[in-house]
This record gives structure tokens, C-alpha cells and sequence, in this order.
């Protein structure tokens, strides 16, 4: 049977029957923004990063499946310049405020905006109130940097089998819960021991007493840019992302 | 006037509210009645001790995950709103993570996770309410209950706040009273509901016109005009054999009502052809009457005099593509029309229209479930729907796969309009031919266009397609129109130079909400009063729509304010072009069409409010000073930005 | 054709500090013997470097962080007013930075505690001397008050990262921050 390609940027990929555009990509060592997809879970598609231009039309590359011939845009400023404003959107929503953040380094909110060049959140912050739950005997949940990709609702759904974390409230006042009556993570049956413990791509989810453990200079994205680091994300494990 | 089909039942007879409450509860209705002050006292709901209380309601729906929406919703009704407790149970008693139950429970608009007013009074947020009044009524009622905007009375009598839409523009100001529509309120009627509530008269003892919604007929086409009997629709279907049903919908080439305009042939057809799986195999019919699009209230008038041509239509798409069920989803708003939908479903059972052996064909199995939203816009999209009915967060699928092929439970299902289900009963009666010389050859048959605004005769008006913008306006007596907002927030606005365009997929497509703003408008009202209905309705799935209809409705609300530059006005375009192709699904990608559309047409709107042509900044700088100026006591001119450090010297 | 750009003369630029810990201007010494470089392209307006009180007509203005209170805003406007170029340096600057830790937290709570109930306090009083500045119910970062050309983000910008920035300007390029001297903490 004739190998299936589709074009990326101009450059033809092989991919397997029903891959996505995004594992047809990664599978080629092509790097494409992404934050709430993880070759571990059901895509989701909603952080909307890995938006590309597949035959003309604007869609997420993680939920998309390659279709052969396929012209894929990617790597072009207008998308750039589209992900870049997300990720200032996102920046905006929550509290991130880098500098005093265990997960500096090592997050890919912010090792995107390097790779994107984001030099500004640029839209008014909204600086949320959003308490942190210090209640859990190992972990620290801080919601001021959750971005809503569900990797934890999925995680601790699918793998755990626990459903610790889900979503609620709407819109702009979407919020990740936890599930005990309490509201708080310290009343839930969550452990270390969770694979959802170690999938934020963010500083919400962090073990207790572990902090800024790695030097400046040392730390994941300090010493590659994420760009360049596409094979280690397409073969991560969930474990692979605790820091 | 046409007088109203159906005048509203009397509040107060579901079993719920009656003395005694739930426990006393023996039939077991389809599904109770929305509205009505809660039963129980609060000792019950600090006791916490839920589950005696819940069971009822828990048996009654089979403790069955998938109805979640409906148990919270009686929940609600019971206890007033959904405690952490509450929940507890609920979780524990179907099965599922109470952090589900609770991320449903705070998607939906009228589910409350804290304590509300014992009436909750929600004033219709459109822009044709507004028009009419609605804000300055708002101030009276909360002027005389000493009640602030938002908050719940320190009594917990009472609290006072908006909503999205409630799909009664053509006679407004509308509101919700616990969940119960009501019309043409006026200064005189506010009056007299303060004093209703304040004297907490059970709505049941509230005057009966209060409640009173009419059709508003106004123009009678193919559709409004016909004729038919009970079950004639499904009758004909049957004789013609489901292929040859299809081949009908086929040359009639009807497309869909809801907006989108897809062909409903193909839908039908595909899933039809769509293999069943699982072990509860199985095809669906739902309809969508979740009419949440501002403007739009032509549904409310086919759900209440046409309901029978819409149960014949579900049949027919049910018999045409094998389907066994068929699904109702009916916006919360509209829940006053349950009791009667309900009845004229028993009706159709009786005669055999319903259930086994339909028309005494054997084997031909289908009957009809009518399931109520609890306020979310969004679940207008047919996949957001879907989850819903499932008894999930109306949050809208990854698409492909499409509903024709794995829909409700997974199953193909068939989603369709109430219009459209309606012409495709008029279809299966007439055929396919009659119905594709209608209208024009793109866009065959009738649309019923729901009219409000600025006209002499708000109501319904059925055209066929192809009709002019301009005969629509002349009908329905709009002598100064400078605009018309054509299918709701979401869709598109024309001026003047633009209303010899016609209605139809090919030129202006609508799903039936017509706006109508006569030259005294202010054009930028009503984009900012859009820009804040999305704002308030984006489900929050994906970044650009969460973040984005917020940051737009802060540019407006600050332009709005007079502290806004050409600075906002380059935002919303750059917000608008990252909506409009990177949201997940329709209502972010249209969420800033009216805007765009009104900074074209109507720019020196936003101009004459802008403060300055360079930039301004994003917050009130004075009033950031305002609760320094309080803790100190200062209030020197070093005290304040603007005019007084002005004079002062300062450089503010 | 001639293409060759003329030599510049030297561009005048000024620096300040408002809701900042003056890391960025210590990051910006960090340019080492590079100052001296520096300084034959550019002469100082108002700078800790220099006495001057206000900022007058310069090419560049160089800000670091946030906006607390009055003052921080009145000085950031006589910045805007007179500098062609107007660059947002380091985390505070860009984003409110750790000033705005405190956006949660009520102003008036925030004076009352400290001033009036914290333990060991008698007779507090919250200050109300009009010399000194109010501050804001919130802290803010700078581009949402006045209009910014440039950002470096960084806590602080690693003197490399001021220098490339400034180099790149000064010779008429886009100032371009990659890895790794594009970073946030």
C-alpha cells in the first residue's frame, strides 16, 4: 500500500492510518505548540495552541487526523502570531508570576512563550483571587497558575481510576475542584503515588518540600528550548514530567 | 391581537409545593414543574440530612447518571438551591464522583451552589428588553425590595438579577420568576410584584395575565397555514416507506432551520446508513429546542400551538431513519409549556401515534422523552446538546465523529430544529416537490422570522425564502429602521444600504431572529449588550473563547465607560480574527460578529465615545485611589488623578 | 548608492525604578566594562547615575517596575511625555511582578493591618500625609497605563539580555531576545 504523507510547511511527512496531525508531527521530530495534549491521553483540544492550517481551514492539530496530502501550515507568523495571543490570554486569566514558582524552568506555559517570543502579557490582567489549597499532606494545589487543560482530570480519570479533579463553573469562571464535599484536596483520597500527581504542565499541582531543586541554568527548558525538545514530548510519560 | 392558544396553568399544582413536600409525593409525573418557591424549612438544609429528602426524586429518575441535569434541577426545586451536602447524596446515589456532579451543577445558569432568594426574579438581559425598559424596571424592583443587584436579600426573601434572553422580545420586558416566564412588565406590574413578593404570596395566587404569552401571528405562510391532523404527517411517511420518505426529503431539499442550514437529508440519510453498537444499540431522534439565541422565539410559538406537527415530524425522522426514541431538549426558559407538551404526548400515546406498534404497524417502535435545560446558551449547539441530554457540562464534542454517526449515548442520532421538523412533517404529508418550489432554489420552502425591536407589529412572520429585507420592514411597520440585527447576536447586521438583501442561505441566512433599531438607537449599546451575552455564555472549553469574550466585553464596557482609545478598537478586531477561526465551536467563532459588523457600519458610534486618540489606561485611575483616599482620610488634590490634580499641577 | 547609515549621535536615555527592588538596575550594571562602550553611544537623563530630578526630552526611556502608587504613575507619564521609546524592563515592569502578590488582599484590610491591629501596635494611624503617595487598590504593570514600545522580561533581565536588547536598538534592529536570554524569572 502506498505510504500515506501529508505536507507540513511544504515538507511531505509520512503517517500511519489514523494518526493526528499532531502525532504525524511528532512522530517526524516537527514541533508543534501544545499544552493540554499528551501522547498518554485522549486528546482534548481545548488549549487551542496547536491550531494549524490543514487544507485551508484553521483546526487543532491534536484532534485532527491526517489525511493523506494533507497541506499543513504550521510554522508560519500568522499562526505564531495566533498562539502567541493565547498564550497571553492565558497569561492574563490566571496569577503567573514566574519568579516565585517551584515550577519555573520546567513549565510549558512559559517554556511556549519563550518559544513563541511572548515578551508581554499585553491584555489587562485579570488577577483572580484564587486561594491555594495547602490542605493535602504531600501536595500543594496553587489554582493561580492552572490553565484548565485537564490533564489531571484526565490522568487521575483514566489512569488512577479516582476522578480526583474535575471542571466546573463556566466561562471565564471555569475552575478546576477537587472531589470531597470540603472542597479540599487534604479530604480526597489523592497520593503522590497518582499519575495525575505528575502530569501539570504547570506549577499547580506541586510536592510538598521538593521545591526549586534543580539550579537556574540546569532546569528542563533552560537548557533546550521545548522547540527542540519534541522527541522526549512525544515519548513522555506522565512520571517524565515531575520535576 | 391573536388571542393566546394556551393561557398559562395556574402556578403551585406539582405536587412539589404542596404541604407535605416530596415525601408525600405518589404519581410519579414525567418530570415536575420547574418553577415555585422551595418546601423545605432551614433547619432541613442545616441539618444537612439529605438523603430522605432526595429519594424520591432519586428513585424517580432510576438514579440514572444520565439524568443528572433533571435530578439537580428537582433537587433545586426541593431545597431552593444545591448544597455541598446535597450533592453528596446525589453522587453517592447514581454512581458517579461527586466532583462531576458538582462541575455540572456549576456550568448551569439556573443552578445555584449557594443560598438564593426564596424568589429569584431574573429581568430578561436583551437588548429588545432593554429597549423596552427592562434596566430602569430592574432599579424600581430593586429600589423597593432594598434589595442590591446580584445579592440575595439579608432576609433571603428575595434576589434580583439578570439573564440571558427568555425568548419573549415580542412582549417584553420579560422576566423569570423561579423559573416561570413573564411578560409586558411594566412600571405599574413591577410595582405590584415587589408587593406580591413582599407580602410572599405564593405564585400560585399571583395574577394569571402576568403569566400570559402569546403567538403573535402575524403572517401566515405554508407552515403556519396548514392544515393537518394528528398523526396524518406519520401516517403518510409510513405509506411512503422510509426510503421513499427519504427520497421526499431529498427532492424537497430542506435544510436546516437552526442556523447552520445543513441539508437534512444527508443527516437523516447518514444516519440511517450509520451502524448501531453496544448493547443498548439504538437510533435517536432529538430535537433542538433550545432556542437560547437572542431575538429568536419562533420555536416557543411552534412548541405551543404547532406542537402536534412537531411530535409528527419527530416521528417521521424517527420512522425515516429507524430511530426508537426521540428526545425533546427544551430550554429551561421555556419550562411553563411543559405541562401541556407533556399532555399532548399522553394524547399521542393513547391514539397509538406513541410507544409500540405505531398506527398498528408491528415493530414500529418510537416514543418521545422531553428533557429541560437549565440555562446554558451554548447547549444551542448540537453537540454541547448532546452532552447535556447525557447529563454532562454542555460543553460542545470534538467533531469529527458527527452526531449522525455517534450521537446521544454514543448512538447515531438525528438532530434537528423544531422548524425543521415541523417542514419535514409538512413534507412527508405534501412531498418533496411541493415543498422545493417554495422559496428559492437554494433555500426551498418558508422561514418563520421572530420579530422584535422597533417595529409597529413584533410577533411572527412566515415568508418563503428569498423574501427582502425591506418587505419584511414595511410588513412589520418599521418606518425608521437604521438597522437590523439578522439571526441573533451571532449573526449579522444590516444598515440601510443593505436591506434590499433577501433572507435566504445564499444571501442573509438566519435562524430567525430579526432584530429591528429604529435611527434613535445607539448602535454601540447594542454590540456591548452582545459582547456581554457571550461573555456570559461561553462555555469556557477552549482559550480564545474563555479569555477572549471577557477581554472583549472589557473593551466595550471601557469604551462604554468614555476612558476607552482607537487602542480598543484595534483589539477587538485582533480578538475578533482569532475568535472567528481558532474557537472551538461556533459561539466563540461568532462571539464578536456584531461587533465587527457595527464598527463598520456604525463607527462614529464607538468614535464619540472615545476619550482620546492615543491610549487610555485600562482601569479608572481615580477610582483606584478611592479606597486609600477612604483608609486615610485624604482627599488634597495629590489625592486624585484627573481634573482636581489638574489643578493642582499635578500631571495626571 | 550610499546605503551606509550616518554616524549617530549619541541618543539620550533615562532609567527609573517604581514599584521595583532596583534588581533591574543592578542587572543593568552587570553589563560590566560593557557601560563603557555604552556610554559612547548614549548620554543620561534621569537615572540613579545621575542627579536629575525629572525626566526631560529623551530617545529612550528605561522603566522598571510596576505601578503602587500615585507617584509611580505621575513619574511613568513624565516618562512617556518625553521619551520617544519607552521600554518596560524586567518582571514587575512587564507583568506587576511581586508587588502584585498583594492583589488579592484589600487595600483597606491591607492598611488596617498593618497600621492598626497588628499585634504590638498602639495608637497606629494610618499615614495621610499629603507628601507622601497613595497607593493603588491594585498593583499594576506599566503597559496598562500608559503605552509601551518594548518589554524585557526577566527577575531581572540578565545583563546580557539589557545589553543584546539596548545593542540591538541602538543600531537600528528589533531588539530580539531568544533562547536562553529570553526568561521570565
Amino acid at each position: 500500500m502506498k505510504q500515506q504523507t501529508l505536507l507540513f510547511d511544504g515538507l511531505p511527512v509520512p503517517f500511519e492510518e489514523g494518526q493526528t496531525i499532531m502525532e504525524a508531527a511528532m512522530a517526524a521530530d516537527i514541533f508543534i505548540p501544545h499544552l493540554c495534549h499528551h501522547p498518554e491521553f485522549k486528546p482534548q483540544g481545548s488549549c487551542k495552541l496547536c491550531t494549524v492550517k490543514a487544507s485551508g481551514r484553521y483546526v487543532s492539530a491534536c484532534t485532527m487526523p491526517a489525511k493523506d496530502g494533507m497541506e499543513v501550515e504550521n510554522n508560519s507568523p500568522d499562526l505564531n502570531d495566533k498562539r502567541r495571543t493565547m498564550l497571553q490570554m492565558l497569561f492574563v486569566e490566571g496569577n503567573h508570576f514566574c519568579p516565585s514558582c517551584e515550577k519555573s524552568g520546567n513549565c510549558m506555559l512559559q517554556a511556549l512563550a519563550y518559544e513563541l517570543e511572548m515578551l508581554t502579557p499585553h491584555f489587562p490582567q485579570f488577577f483572580p483571587n484564587r486561594p491555594v489549597d495547602a490542605s493535602h499532606p504531600e501536595v500543594l494545589l496553587d489554582f493561580n497558575r492552572c490553565i484548565l487543560c485537564e490533564l489531571c482530570v484526565r490522568a487521575s480519570r483514566d489512569v488512577d481510576g479516582k476522578h480526583v479533579f474535575a471542571l466546573s463553573g463556566r466561562g471565564l469562571k471555569k475552575h478546576l475542584i477537587v472531589n470531597s464535599e470540603s472542597g479540599r484536596l487534604g479530604d480526597t483520597d489523592f497520593s503522590m503515588a497518582d499519575k495525575a500527581a505528575h502530569v501539570c504542565p504547570v506549577g499547580v499541582i506541586l510536592e510538598k518540600r521538593k521545591g526549586f531543586a534543580m539550579p537556574i541554568g540546569k532546569r528542563r527548558y533552560d537548557v533546550d528550548p521545548i522547540g527542540m525538545q519534541v522527541e522526549r514530548l512525544a515519548n513522555r510519560s506522565a512520571s517524565e514530567e515531575e520535576v | 391581537m391573536i388571542p393566546a392558544r394556551w393561557i398559562s396553568a395556574p402556578v403551585g399544582t406539582s405536587r412539589w409545593r404542596t404541604a407535605g413536600g416530596a415525601a408525600k409525593l405518589k404519581e410519579k409525573p414525567a418530570i415536575a414543574v420547574v418553577v415555585g418557591e422551595p418546601v423545605v424549612s432551614e433547619k432541613i438544609l442545616a441539618s444537612g440530612q439529605f438523603d430522605e429528602l432526595l429519594r424520591p426524586i432519586l428513585d424517580r429518575y432510576c438514579r440514572d447518571a444520565g439524568l443528572l441535569v433533571e435530578i439537580l434541577r428537582e433537587t433545586q426545586n426541593v431545597l431552593g438551591y444545591l448544597p455541598a451536602g446535597a450533592l453528596t447524596v446525589i453522587a453517592k446515589a447514581v454512581g458517579t464522583p461527586r466532583a462531576r456532579v458538582e462541575g455540572v451543577a456549576g456550568f448551569y445558569s439556573f443552578f445555584h451552589l449557594e443560598p438564593v432568594g426564596r424568589y429569584r426574579v431574573l429581568f430578561s438581559d436583551n437588548i429588545t428588553d432593554r429597549m423596552l425598559g427592562s434596566a430602569e424596571l430592574l432599579d424600581r424592583l430593586c429600589n423597593k425590595l432594598w434589595v442590591e443587584r446580584g445579592k440575595v436579600s439579608e432576609d433571603g426573601l428575595v434576589s434580583v438579577d439578570t439573564t440571558s434572553c427568555t425568548g419573549m422580545c415580542d412582549q417584553g420586558p420579560a422576566l423569570l420568576v423561579n423559573g416561570r416566564a413573564m411578560t409586558r412588565m411594566s412600571a405599574e406590574r413591577i410595582g405590584r410584584i415587589g408587593e406580591l413578593i413582599r407580602a410572599q404570596v405564593p405564585m400560585s395566587e399571583w395574577p394569571n395575565e402576568y403569566f400570559l404569552v402569546e403567538d403573535n401571528i402575524r403572517r401566515r405562510d405554508t407552515l403556519l397555514n396548514s392544515n393537518w391532523q394528528e398523526g396524518e404527517a406519520l401516517k403518510a411517511a409510513i405509506a411512503r416507506g422510509a426510503e421513499g420518505m427519504l427520497a421526499e426529503m431529498k427532492l424537497s431539499n430542506l435544510r436546516g432551520r437552526g442556523g447552520a442550514g445543513f441539508t437534512t437529508h444527508i443527516k437523516w440519510e447518514s444516519a440511517r446508513r450509520a451502524a448501531v453498537h453496544g448493547e443498548r444499540s439504538a437510533r435517536y431522534v432529538v430535537c433542538n429546542a433550545d432556542e437560547g439565541e437572542p431575538g429568536t422565539f419562533k420555536d416557543r410559538v411552534l412548541l405551543t400551538s404547532y406542537a402536534d406537527l412537531l411530535f409528527d415530524g419527530m416521528s417521521v425522522a424517527g420512522f425515516t431513519i429507524g430511530a426508537t426514541k426521540g428526545l425533546l431538549y427544551l430550554r429551561g426558559e421555556y419550562a411553563y409549556l411543559l405541562p401541556q407538551l407533556e399532555e399532548n404526548l399522553r394524547n399521542r400515546r393513547a391514539d397509538g401515534l406513541l410507544g409500540n406498534a405505531v398506527c398498528g404497524v408491528a415493530g414500529l417502535t418510537f416514543d418521545i422523552e422531553i428533557r429541560l435545560g437549565a440555562g446554558a446558551y451554548v447547549c444551542g449547539e448540537e453537540t454541547a446538546l448532546l452532552e447535556s441530554l447525557e447529563g454532562k457540562r454542555g460543553v460542545p464534542r470534538i467533531r469529527p465523529p458527527f452526531p449522525v454517526t455517534a450521537g446521544y449515548l454514543g448512538q447515531p442520532t438525528v438532530v434537528n430544529n423544531v422548524e425543521t421538523l415541523c417542514k419535514a412533517a409538512l413534507i412527508a404529508v405534501k412531498g418533496g416537490a411541493w415543498f422545493a418550489g417554495l422559496g428559492t432554489k437554494q433555500s426551498t420552502g418558508t422561514k418563520l422570522l421572530s420579530i422584535s425591536g422597533d417595529v409597529e407589529v413584533p410577533g411572527i412572520y412566515e415568508y418563503p425564502f428569498g423574501v427582502s429585507v425591506e418587505q419584511v420592514l414595511n410588513d412589520c411597520g418599521a418606518g425608521n429602521a437604521q438597522a437590523v440585527q439578522i439571526s441573533g447576536p451571532s449573526g449579522i447586521c444590516l444598515a440601510t444600504h443593505e436591506f434590499s438583501r433577501r433572507i435566504a442561505f445564499e444571501d442573509v441566512p438566519t435562524a430567525g431572529a430579526f432584530m429591528v433599531f429604529g435611527a434613535h438607537r445607539d448602535m454601540f449599546e447594542v454590540a456591548r449588550n452582545f459582547a456581554h451575552f457571550f461573555a456570559h455564555e461561553s462555555c469556557g472549553f477552549c482559550t480564545p473563547c474563555r479569555v477572549g469574550t471577557s477581554l472583549v466585553a472589557n473593551c466595550m464596557d471601557k469604551i462604554g465607560n468614555g476612558q476607552g482609545s482607537p487602542y480598543e478598537i484595534n483589539e477587538i478586531f485582533k480578538i475578533h480574527r482569532l475568535l472567528h477561526v481558532a474557537s472551538h465551536c461556533g459561539l466563540g467563532q461568532a462571539a464578536c460578529n456584531a461587533l465587527f459588523d457595527t464598527l463598520h457600519k456604525f463607527r462614529p458610534a464607538y468614535e464619540r465615545r472615545l476619550r482620546s486618540l492615543d491610549f487610555e489606561p485600562a482601569f479608572d485611575l481615580d477610582e483606584a485611589l478611592a479606597g486609600a483616599r477612604r483608609m486615610t482620610g485624604r482627599d488634597d488634590p495629590g489625592a486624585h488623578f484627573g481634573l482636581a490634580a489638574r489643578v493642582s499641577g499635578g500631571d495626571a | 548608492m550610499n546605503a551606509a547609515v550616518p554616524a549617530p549621535r549619541k541618543l539620550r536615555l533615562a532609567t527609573t525604578s517604581l514599584a521595583g527592588c532596583f534588581g533591574c538596575h543592578m542587572s543593568f550594571l552587570d553589563i560590566d566594562e560593557r557601560l563603557l562602550d555604552l556610554v559612547d553611544l548614549i548620554e543620561f537623563d534621569r537615572s540613579p547615575l545621575t542627579d536629575i530630578k525629572h525626566c526631560g526630552p529623551c530617545d529612550i526611556g528605561l522603566i522598571e517596575g510596576g505601578l503602587c502608587n500615585a507617584e509611580n504613575i505621575h513619574v511613568l507619564r513624565e516618562f512617556r511625555r518625553n521619551c520617544k521609546v519607552l521600554i518596560a524592563m524586567g518582571a514587575c515592569a512587564v507583568n506587576g511582578g511581586l508587588p502584585a502578590q498583594r492583589n488579592h488582599i484589600d487595600l483597606g484590610q491591607c492598611l488596617q493591618e498593618v497600621y492598626l491591629t497588628q499585634p504590638g501596635l498602639v495608637g497606629g494611624q494610618v499615614p495621610n500625609d499629603p507628601e507622601l503617595p497613595l497607593p493603588l487598590d491594585k498593583v499594576h504593570p506599566i503597559h496598562e497605563v500608559v503605552r509601551i514600545d518594548y518589554f524585557i522580561p526577566g527577575c531581572p533581565p540578565s545583563g546580557d539580555a539589557i545589553w543584546k536588547f539596548l545593542t540591538d536598538l541602538l543600531k537600528g534592529r528589533t531588539p530580539r531576545l531568544g533562547h536562553p536570554l529570553l526568561h521570565f524569572d
